[in-house]
């Protein structure tokens, strides 16, 4: 629906008032889109640039080319960065994909209390990482948490220090990962879940298919965008995940859990590093796009075909 | 007509294996129950527990001692970062961070949100996909540009620097938000309070306003929420007393050298949490709403 | 042995009971339709003979099997939905294979069920496609493909036509006819539509709030309904009724209420008085067709012809007849016309009315007399 004034005004002092009705519209977006046009390409363009440069404490806006990068690469520290990126990403996404998906599928069977589970499924998402973090880490540090209890019931040989062993703490952050995320899948795939048509149901039970079968060849299949939802707000949170290393681990033991945006953070305020933290938040804003763009091609291409069958 | 109940799947084979059925669904339903609950079951009873309990029984354990005094020593006698007034002011600095921020955004989106579902220029389909980009934006690619534009604002380190961060970054949520709801508003109302005279604001005050109570519902929780929660920008824009209270806890928690007063830092990550829980407690059907619209974007 | 036995069924949802005392016996071969509006509880019969709702009393059988709590895929029955529910994500091929599949038919007479059915139902050039890639009326045909390939002893359809547009449904409606023709399964077929009834049924089970209002063949069904509830249902533009006595002087006849003035008589057989009783008040029904223009020349002399005046009111031309409302006494009542017999508006008519074909009821149990 298209704005259009034909000014026929017959007096001078008219056009105005009327012109400035006529593009009200854009008037009244023009400053959000301003800000964001600042937000997203300006402020993407000095951080690229920066990248670029030999910036420590301070900027510095001349172009050195890409040296900060292979700086950034040929870190030891960094390489541990990313790969507990991997790790804990791919853990996290199955992790809570499974788990979210079980609970909706369990929710979804017509039990009675509904609102009540999903309660408390769900509660966690409105609590902060910073929160999260600190009570798992009280949860899990050997020396009063879990290893704590289980000594005192009798069990005095159970070992449970992953929090503080460089092998295992990643899978703390998992494990907290998964707690935080898993009710929002679940709620995802709930509403997906009930979407499908019960007469689906009814015809594979007619046909004799057990109910395994029935979510295996049928139901699951129907929910199938759902899953890629999931795995791009999923992976999406995996990458910038950093409040929930901070506040469980500080990154440690040592630097055994530290993730990309803790270097980013650490390069900038802690080594005075400015061009190289900003080639590490590149880094990031790419691992993002690799997840994000295919997605909207795909998103996109998916609407073109369902208009057209329309 | 009678209310035919929904189907259920498990009630084909007769009553004795749907029950069996249902009850390894519940028993199922109550185990995971636990992973979830429990933690903060766990932090809400060592919030009434003294030091001595704790040494000898460790954080987890039902509670040998009780009181109350954890939570008003908490709230404003505790030491945090070299400030002994527990953590009331920097409550008080998030709400002064989170209430503005959340009304400015949600007020300003929900008018981008109208403009671009109903008065729609050439290029306003455009306008609105790079609007939304900045819902996508790591806050690492942004924090070195925000430094240096609150420098130039004078308003380094001030909770009103944090509240304009939030602004800008939320204003990409919650336009998105607003405007793929009103663009179920049939256009037809549009054009017929056009052909009775009405002009943008005119529209928008007696038309559209009173159709969103519901996303600006679900707008002011996602906000509201997502706002207090962050931890990021609070921790590198603000420092010393100015802190919101996620970076409070960090500070909180670490100690590091003493002797950990967990009873204190219970209570003290509870009053923390309790604000957005409370939300999601009261509002939890819009929460769930703007969490499966932002997702499903 | 009759194919499904139906006896004293009972079904509650909580406090709200949907059916009330059906009994149905439905012979081999039978293509029985259940019909009546929405809510009257079809649907949910033919889900309890699909075993997909549990039944709250009563029995059903099918053959002489008891199959009260029998799962669906044990009864031997085969589904066509409203919705066709075809599996969104698989080819025709494995929508029709998908329960032999599940139910470990091996492949190859897998290959010869699908091979059979795609031919009789032309549906071969269709196997590759996914349901999203088939209009409505190739999906129907899928779903029937799928209910087919199973070779049960029963055949269950709910409403497959609703979803179709007008043209089409008569289109489907003459394939079912004759597929059943070929086939002669037993089928129980659900409807809201009289007309599908009519024209598909070898008995039309008639529903209403939960019980059955009749079971007999369309033509018992149609000419002569055991209440007022099927006579208004079955037939379109429906039946008229009218208040009315039975005479108690004079000729076998009855005289209409509300006559305004005229008493408006119209001949009755002598046995049917004589069982209803002189003096009696009645609701008289009579159809539209049974309604015509009396054209002393051309109207066939039936046996038992009436004739009355009334003003025309609103004419509504058909093509293939004239509908026409006019008015008796303080009603409304509908006559159809041939199209080149049809009087004007305003006109004053004189009516044939065909009391052969006419039904007296009783006013209070508003049953058949």
């Amino acid at each position: 629906m298209t704005f259009g004034f034909v000014s026929g005004a017959p007096n001078q002092s008219r056009p105005l008032r009327e012109r400035l009705t006529a593009i009200m519209p854009q008037l009244v977006l023009g400053p959000s889109l301003l800000a964001s046009f600042i937000y997203v390409f300006v402020f993407s363009g000095w951080t690229i640039w920066i990248s670029l440069s030999n910036s420590t404490i301070l900027p510095d806006y001349s172009i050195a080319g890409f040296h900060q990068y292979v700086e950034l690469w040929s870190n030891e520290r960094w390489r541990i960065a990313y790969t507990n990126l991997f790790l804990f990403s791919s853990l996290y996404v199955v992790g809570t994909t499974a788990i979210g998906l079980f609970l909706a599928i369990l929710i979804d069977q017509r039990i009675r209390a509904e609102a009540l589970w999903r309660t408390i499924y769900l509660y966690p998402l409105a609590v902060s990482f910073i929160v999260t973090g600190t009570v798992w880490r009280w949860l899990l540090s050997p020396s009063t948490g879990i290893e704590s209890l289980v000594h005192q019931l009798g069990w005095t040989s159970f070992k449970f220090d992953w929090l503080v062993n460089r092998e295992m703490a990643i899978y703390t952050v998992v494990i907290t990962g998964i707690w935080q995320a898993s009710g929002f899948v679940m709620a995802l795939f709930l509403a997906g879940l009930r979407s499908v048509d019960p007469d689906l149901i009814k015809a594979a039970q007619i046909d004799g298919a057990s109910m395994p079968r029935i979510y295996r060849r049928i139901i699951l299949p129907a929910i199938g965008p759902i899953f890629v939802a999931v795995l791009v707000v999923l992976l999406q949170s995996a990458i910038k995940i950093f409040d929930l290393v901070i506040a469980l681990t500080g990154g440690g033991p040592g630097i055994a859990t530290t993730v990309p945006s803790i270097y980013v953070y650490d390069l900038i305020f802690q080594r005075g590093q400015m061009a190289e933290g900003a080639a590490a938040a590149m880094m990031i804003l790419f691992a993002l796009s690799l997840v994000l763009v295919p997605y909207m091609i795909w998103s996109n291409w998916r609407q073109r075909r369902e208009a057209g069958r329309a | 007509m009678p209310d035919v109940a929904a189907y259920d799947p498990l009630g084909v084979a007769g009553t004795w294996r749907r029950r069996r059925a249902k009850l390894v669904v519940y028993v199922l339903l109550g185990l995971f129950a636990l992973y979830y609950v429990v933690p903060l079951a766990i932090v809400v009873l060592n919030s009434f527990r003294s030091l001595p309990d704790f040494s000898r029984n460790g954080l987890i354990s039902l509670p040998h001692s009780f009181s109350l005094e954890y939570w008003s020593l908490a709230w404003s006698k505790f030491c945090v970062g070299g400030t002994c007034k527990g953590i009331e002011p920097f409550f008080y600095n998030s709400v002064a961070m989170v209430v503005p921020a959340t009304i400015i955004s949600t007020a300003i989106g929900s008018l981008n949100g109208y403009v671009l579902s109903k008065w729609r220029f050439t290029g306003s389909e455009i306008l609105f996909g790079l609007m939304t980009l900045g819902v996508f934006m790591p806050g690492q690619m942004v924090l070195l540009p925000w430094a240096r534009v609150l420098g130039l604002l004078g308003l380094s380190n001030t909770i009103a620097g944090l509240v304009l961060i939030h602004c800008v970054q939320g204003l990409s949520f919650t336009t998105l938000f607003c405007r793929n709801y009103y663009v179920n508003i049939p256009d037809d109302l549009i054009k017929a309070a056009r052909i009775d005279g009405a002009g943008f604001w005119r529209i928008f005050r007696k038309i559209v306003l009173p159709l969103s109570p519901p996303i600006l519902i679900v707008t002011v929780i996602w906000q509201f929420t997502n706002i207090w929660n962050e931890f990021l920008f609070a921790v590198i824009f603000s420092s010393g007393t100015n802190q919101p209270i996620t970076a409070a806890l960090v500070a909180l928690s670490a100690g590091g050298m003493a002797v950990h007063q967990y009873g204190i830092e219970s209570a003290a990550v509870l009053m923390a949490a309790l604000p957005p829980l409370l939300v999601y407690l009261f509002g939890g059907r819009y929460f769930l709403r703007g969490l499966t619209q932002g997702a499903i974007k | 042995m009759a194919s499904l036995t139906i006896r004293n069924l009972n079904k509650s949802f909580g406090s709200v009971a949907v059916l009330k005392g059906i009994d149905l016996e439905v012979k081999t071969g039978e293509f029985v339709v259940l019909v009546g509006p929405s809510g009257c509880g079809k649907s949910t019969l033919l889900a309890m003979i699909a075993g997909l709702e549990s039944v709250s009393s009563g029995e059903i059988r099918i053959g002489d099997r008891v199959v009260n709590g029998v799962p669906p895929k044990d009864r031997d029955i085969a589904m066509v939905f409203q919705s066709y529910a075809l599996y969104p994500t698989m080819t025709v091929r494995a929508n029709i294979t998908f329960g032999m599949e599940s139910r470990g038919v091996p492949k190859q007479a897998r290959a010869e069920a699908l091979a059979r059915v795609a031919g009789l139902l032309q549906i071969e050039s269709l196997l590759g496609r996914k349901p999203s890639q088939l209009s409505g009326g190739q999906r129907q045909r899928v779903a029937m493909g799928r209910a087919l390939v199973r070779d049960p002893a029963l055949f269950l359809f709910d409403e497959p036509l609703s979803n179709l547009d007008a043209k089409l449904r008569v289109e489907m409606r003459t394939e079912i006819k004759k597929l059943y023709q070929r086939l002669n399964k037993t089928t129980i077929y659900v409807t809201h539509d009289q007309v599908e009834a009519m024209t598909l049924a070898s008995r039309i089970a008639v529903m209403h709030q939960g019980r059955l209002q009749q079971f007999a063949e369309p033509r018992t069904v149609y000419d002569r309904p055991a209440n007022m509830f099927v006579a208004g249902f079955m037939g379109s533009p429906s039946m008229n009724f009218l208040p009315a006595q039975i005479a108690v002087s004079g000729p076998a006849a009855v005289v209409l209420a509300e006559s305004e003035g005229q008493a408006m008589r119209l001949p009755l057989p002598d046995k049917v008085v004589a069982s209803a009783g002189e003096g009696r008040r009645v609701v008289l029904g009579i159809r539209p067709e049974n309604l015509t223009r009396y054209d002393r020349g051309r109207t066939e002399e039936k046996p038992y012809l009436g004739t009355i005046q009334a003003p025309v009111e609103v004419v509504e031309p058909t093509g293939a007849e004239t509908i026409t409302i006019v008015r008796i006494g303080s009603r409304e009542v509908i006559a159809c016309f041939e199209p080149d017999a049809a009087p004007a508006v305003g006109e004053t008519v004189t009516l044939a009315v065909d009391m052969a074909k006419a039904c007296l009821f009783d006013p209070e149990t508003e049953m058949l007399i």
